[in-house]
């Protein structure tokens, strides 16, 4: 089982830093960065997909039912797609 | 066959470019390290040397390229001094951090305003904290040697570190002097094929240059350190390996006849020269001064100039850069503290010369001892005295 982030030491780094994993940034949670996180009343959506556009982290996807959503592991709570959804489906609430 | 040859020094340091067969050469030419860079370029062309020859619009850009020809596994080369040096710094603290093995002569040269084109070490002390290893050099043979040794010492897989060769600019870069120019196919032997470790190549994929959060920042920090403390290791034995095939042997710090003697002049690059012609008068007129001499400013060698000074009572230091507002010379200030903690050390008095061009010559090495024995004397607690400025 690979070692927890705070137990890294300096001899476990690969040579200058390098990332032998590719893609590997997407197991860095951004979510804890956020202090408002996106809320959904779904029954106005229209599913344009303008929240997954506009979204700087691309971490707005598709759930099951079609509708768009941000995945909180990564959510910075920007609120760039509340700003931009044409039909008011999202606001931003405060986190707790 | 090795050929002595009468040739400007930098134009024997594009021979060596040619002679360790670099593969990538990002430049971009500034007085005094011009000749350089016009001699590669001419090799290039005249299909001499098969490098990629890339003539950048800046040192930043020149850097930068060699970041990415390293990364790729390519021998890579550069050259700069001065302004040029300072406008690639912030790029040096990558190439040292990502672990490059960059090879880099730099002709020093003040730093402006005023404007100044001449030699002296103000442009290095600006980048003594970059992380790279840093070698001095006394004539064109050293700096030749030591440009092949850069190579052999960057690429070592238990080092992985830019080198800069550091050149006095005109007094080295610009004088005609005769070199021993090591033979093609020694040179080869000795060194071996570049094979960076982990390379950008399609096949396995990598990033570079990543960022780090404060929970590892830390330890990159460490691993960097420890890479660069334990390079003298290796730096020590690729000069003993040098040694045997070349015959000339360097060392992190050079004594010259320093038996017996309780006072000790020290200096680092080309002045070296002037210093020894010094202290053999000094020495035929009765004095018993010797000359230590840093070649390898980075990884400071602790160990060995403790040894080197062991028994003097007087060490007196001339730097080439004056670190303003602070304590004098840069390079003085290091060995003070390098000093400080052992019993007993000798009194080390600091003196700044030598500035944007400007001579010390073989009397005022003389005029140095004298003044910094007065000054020990005196029990002065004065950081440094600027030598030779008129009031």
């Amino acid at each position: 089982m690979p070692k927890a982030d705070n137990e890294l030491t300096w001899r476990d780094l690969e040579i200058g830093g390098i990332v032998t994993t590719p893609g590997s940034a997407a197991a860095y949670r951004t979510g804890d960065w956020r202090s408002q996180r996106p809320e959904y009343d779904f029954s106005r959506c229209i599913k344009c997909g303008m929240c997954q556009m506009y979204c700087p982290e691309g971490c707005v996807k598709k759930n099951a039912d079609g509708y768009f959503e941000a995945d909180l592991y990564h959510c910075k709570g920007c609120g760039i797609c509340a700003r931009e959804c044409p039909v008011w489906v999202i606001s931003m609430k405060e986190e707790a | 066959m090795t050929k002595r040859v009468g040739m400007e020094v930098s134009i024997a340091v594009g021979e060596v470019a040619k002679l360790v067969d670099v593969d990538v050469v990002a430049v971009y030419p500034i007085t005094p390290q011009t000749h350089v860079v016009e001699h590669i370029a001419d090799l290039v062309a005249d299909g001499e040397l098969d490098a990629e020859y890339i003539p950048v619009e800046s040192e930043h850009s020149a850097m930068s390229a060699c970041f990415g020809s390293a990364a790729a596994g390519a021998r890579t080369f550069t050259a700069t001094a001065s302004q040029g040096l300072e406008l690639m710094q912030e790029a040096l603290y990558v190439a040292s951090g990502m672990r490059l093995p960059i090879v880099m002569v730099v002709a020093n040269r003040a730093v402006s305003a005023p404007l100044s084109i001449w030699g002296d070490h103000s442009d290095v002390m600006t980048v003594r904290d970059t992380g790279w290893i840093q070698i001095f050099n006394e004539n064109g043979q050293e700096v030749v040697d030591n440009t092949i040794c850069a190579f052999r010492i960057a690429e070592n897989h238990n080092v992985l570190l830019p080198v800069m060769v550091h050149m006095d600019g005109f007094n080295l870069s610009h004088v005609i002097e005769p070199i021993l120019l090591p033979d093609e196919a020694q040179v080869r032997t000795f060194l071996p094929q570049n094979n960076y470790p982990l390379p950008l190549h399609p096949s396995k994929p990598v990033a570079m240059g990543d960022f780090a959060p404060p929970f590892i920042f830390t330890e990159a920090r460490w691993a960097h350190e420890e890479a660069l403390r334990a390079s003298k290791k290796v730096i020590v034995e690729v000069w003993d390996a040098f040694a045997k095939e070349f015959g000339r042997q360097y060392n992190p710090v050079e004594t010259y006849r320093t038996e017996r003697a309780k006072t000790l002049l020290f200096t680092m690059g080309c002045f070296s020269e002037t210093a020894m012609t010094s202290v053999d008068k000094m020495r035929d007129d009765g004095m018993e001064v010797g000359l230590v001499k840093l070649r390898l400013w980075r990884p400071f060698p602790f160990e060995e100039l403790r040894e080197a000074v062991k028994g003097a009572d007087t060490l007196i230091m001339l730097d080439r850069s004056l670190s303003t507002g602070g304590p004098g010379g840069p390079v003085c200030s290091e060995v003070r503290s390098a000093l400080y903690n052992q019993t007993p050390h000798p009194k080390v008095i600091s003196f700044v010369g030598g500035l944007g061009g400007r001579d010390v010559t073989i009397k005022d090495f003389e005029n140095i001892v004298k003044r910094g024995m007065e000054i020990a004397q005196s029990g002065s607690d004065k950081e440094f005295e600027i030598y030779g400025v008129r009031e």
